[in-house]
């Protein structure tokens, strides 16, 4: 890209080192303790699956089983290797022999240390091995097919039915989709166990479950075969469920997944503890499996004014990223997001909005930006919604923008009709092509309304994040710095799964992964 | 007197309309005709069908102009609507300490699926909307925002627990009519609680009449474009009636 954007690097790098200093005081806690959610995730990725009495999934059968043994602080990994060590059983045969009530995971006699450490780590190689597997078919199709020009044309589908939304899937592809969404059913995000099948009914959205992802990447691979292009599929990991989601995402060969390190403390009303911790294993997990993150910062900017707010989308932008880093995920895999979301009416907005997504892409310049269109100022005059998504197609190709979410006309009236979808692929395809290589031949005005514009605002995050570091993560997340949202450390839901680990604590995917064991 | 009344395209009475829908069906001859047949079928006068596009799976858009035949009579429409005093912030305030000698609670939320706080914001942030400033400005005025996709026995415990004068629902994005339901259980769910009596309860979004929010037991409903000080003397007025306190 030549269209430059000229900031004081010396913020960028102060920014960076605030957040840096951030997350490493969290840092601590999350690596002292562990979740049950975590638990579950590995217990899912050694292989289990299915359902036990009263429709409750085995893993959390298997969790509740360790945690009510009081168990819980050595590991999932530690207690089902030392069962499998001394029954000769699979890890699907011990959880469902603990369905049965034959099993109590932390009652059985105690293998000899080493072999539990063996087996476990066994297990643990074979599901990264699985998942390395998944990462290598990715990379041959796309070697096969060629990667798609950006900004990448991403698109929802939500119908509650999967076989439905696989319908809806492979015409939204045909029409140009690059990435397919499947939206969540509403609050799925507050359910404590991932559901077990396929499904087809969900409010809103389509439950999120380890068949479910099954059914719509074949149905993916089956089009881009047709289409002779790598069609990418999304679901959403943040939640109570984060890392368990993030591990079947990894295990089914999602593509992205939508991952924030603070969405569902914001948003969701979700412990602090419980959420930092589970966001290091889930994008543990996600980096192994190549698969690009999408962080939430969009969502500010539907409770906070665009304009005013825009530097706390950058300053949580950094701190998505240091997350991320800590948990191994290199910054091609680092979706971090924002939105065209400013006031219609405001003079120069395009502007502003140009300066802005700008400023994100000078920041990270190899993460793969998510863009988000405008929703807050839609309305049901559908014309205008049409023409401030055509602005906003233009600002995205303008600026560099990679993972583009197709604004539709109709946003604040339904969710899509078939030919507003196919309205809002039409104005994207239009002026993405129109203006393929405005990055190219575009130079800003030094000193102009742009860049003081975008100073100004990296100024204020620096100011922000710098205060963040004095006061620490959870203080500030407490005063609302985020989306004007206030939340305690020891508030919100799920604090009861988040467990200190004990001197014996054992998972056999830190050390494979984090330390390098893979390899 | 009747007063008819037909669409405006550039000559009064004209009937001019546009459209656009999808029909099940590829693009082509056939499809054309199936567009414009059912045009007339909707008593629309001499459709014509200025764009057809295959959106592929057997699927095609069409965007048309046609002349309504009919009009309405304007004359004989009643619209039942809230009848709100137009009151400044100041004069709500003031009118608030003298008259009701207390602070006003309010709890709002987009309640079920409903991301889309646009609404609500207009109304309760700070800011406001059309340079009317929303209820958290009001000294008098306590607000908690409870924000988007909020379950209706999230709302209605938050209302219990700060002992809300008023509860606003704002519905913007519905599917399947999603939006009824949602505002139906919360009314049920007032009931059943022994609260419904004891708050004004206020529903707002672009598809809202106050018709439709009173038939479905609401107080009063708002539709696009109210300011917040419309609701703040609303909300006002109905609770200084509750007490018993005349103007």
């Amino acid at each position: 890209m030549s269209l430059k954007l000229r900031v004081d690097e010396t913020l960028i790098a102060r920014a960076r080192q605030a957040a840096h200093r951030i997350t490493g005081d969290v840092q601590a806690f999350i690596e002292q303790h562990t979740t049950t959610s975590t638990e579950r995730a590995v217990v899912r990725l050694f292989g289990v699956e299915g359902k036990g009495p009263d429709d409750v999934p085995l893993a959390n059968l298997v969790i509740e089983n360790i945690q009510d043994g009081g168990g819980l602080d050595r590991g999932a990994a530690y207690w089902v290797a030392n069962a499998m060590a001394r029954h000769q059983l699979s890890p699907q045969e011990v959880a469902e022999a603990v369905a049965q009530g034959k099993l109590d995971l932390p009652k059985v006699a105690l293998a000899d240390e080493g072999e539990i450490r063996q087996t476990a780590t066994l297990l643990a190689r074979e599901a990264l091995a699985k998942i390395h597997h998944n990462r290598a078919t990715r990379a041959s199709m796309l070697d096969r097919w060629g990667e798609r020009p950006t900004p990448w044309l991403y698109i929802i589908v939500a119908t509650g039915n999967i076989y439905e939304d696989v319908i809806q899937a492979q015409n939204a592809a045909r029409q140009g989709a690059d990435v397919i969404a499947v939206i969540r059913s509403t609050a799925q995000s507050l359910l404590d166990y991932v559901p077990e099948g396929a499904t087809t009914e969900g409010f809103a959205g389509t439950y999120a479950t380890q068949e479910n992802f099954r059914i719509m990447r074949k149905a993916l691979d089956e089009v881009s075969e047709e289409l002779g292009r790598y069609v990418r599929l999304t679901n959403y990991a943040s939640g109570l469920c984060m890392p368990e989601i993030a591990a079947l995402g990894a295990v089914e060969r999602l593509d992205m997944m939508l991952s924030d390190s603070m969405y569902g403390i914001l948003f969701r009303d979700i412990n602090m503890k419980r959420t930092l911790v589970d966001q290091h294993f889930a994008r543990m997990i996600q980096a192994q499996a190549g698969i690009i993150i999408n962080t939430g910062e969009d969502n500010y900017l539907t409770t906070d004014d665009a304009y005013e707010a825009a530097h706390t989308v950058l300053a949580s932008q950094f701190m998505n990223e240091q997350f991320a880093h800590r948990s191994g995920m290199p910054d091609e895999l680092i979706g971090l997001g924002h939105a065209f979301e400013m006031d219609p009416a405001q003079e120069d907005g395009l502007l502003y909005e140009m300066a802005d997504a700008l400023l994100s892409r000078t920041c990270f310049p190899n993460a793969p930006l998510k863009y988000m269109p405008p929703t807050r100022h839609m309305t049901g005059n559908i014309f205008m919604g049409h023409m401030m998504d055509g602005l906003f197609n233009l600002t995205s190709v303008a600026t560099g923008q990679h993972i583009h979410l197709i604004g539709v006309l109709t946003e604040a009236i339904h969710t899509p009709f078939l030919h507003d979808r196919y309205l809002a692929i039409e104005n994207a395809r239009y002026v993405f092509g129109y203006a393929r290589h405005f990055m190219e031949e575009f130079q800003l005005k030094p000193g102009g309304r742009v860049e003081q514009r975008a100073g100004e605002v990296l100024g204020r995050a620096v100011e922000l994040l710098e205060y963040m570091e004095r006061v620490g993560l959870m203080e500030a997340i407490g005063e609302g710095v985020f989306a004007r949202v206030r939340r305690k450390p020891d508030g919100g839901k799920a604090l009861d799964g988040v467990v200190a680990k004990a001197q014996g604590y054992f998972n056999p995917f830190f050390d494979l992964t984090l330390k390098g064991g893979a390899q | 007197m009747s007063e008819l009344i037909k669409p405006y395209g550039d000559t009064t009475n004209d009937g001019a309309i546009q459209l656009s829908f999808t029909l099940p069906i590829k693009a082509g001859g056939v499809a054309r005709e199936a567009a414009r047949q059912l045009c007339l079928k909707m008593n629309l006068d001499n459709p014509q069908i200025v764009h057809m596009r295959d959106l592929g799976g057997g699927y095609t858009f069409f965007v048309v102009y046609a002349k309504v035949l009919e009009g309405v009579d304007v004359s004989t429409i009643y619209v039942p609507e809230a009848k709100v005093p137009t009151w400044t912030m100041e004069q709500v305030n003031q009118l608030a300490r003298e008259k009701l000698g207390r602070r006003i609670t309010v709890v709002g939320a987009c309640t079920g699926t409903d991301a889309h706080t646009v609404g609500l914001d207009a109304i309760l942030n700070m800011k406001g909307f059309h340079g009317d400033y929303g209820l958290e400005r009001y000294s008098e005025f306590q607000v908690y925002n409870l924000g988007s996709q909020v379950p209706n026995e999230v709302l209605v415990a938050k209302a219990q627990e700060v002992q809300a004068d008023a509860i606003l629902v704002s519905q913007v994005v519905t599917q399947k009519n999603i939006h009824l339901h949602n505002l139906t259980q919360l009314v049920d769910l007032l009931e059943a609680e022994g609260m419904r009596d004891k708050v004004i309860l206020i529903a707002g979004g672009p598809r809202i009449t106050h018709e439709l929010a009173v038939e479905l037991g609401y107080d009063v409903g708002f539709g696009p474009g109210t300011v917040p000080s419309e609701v703040a003397a609303f909300i006002l007025q109905e609770l200084l009636g509750r007490n018993g306190v005349t103007l």
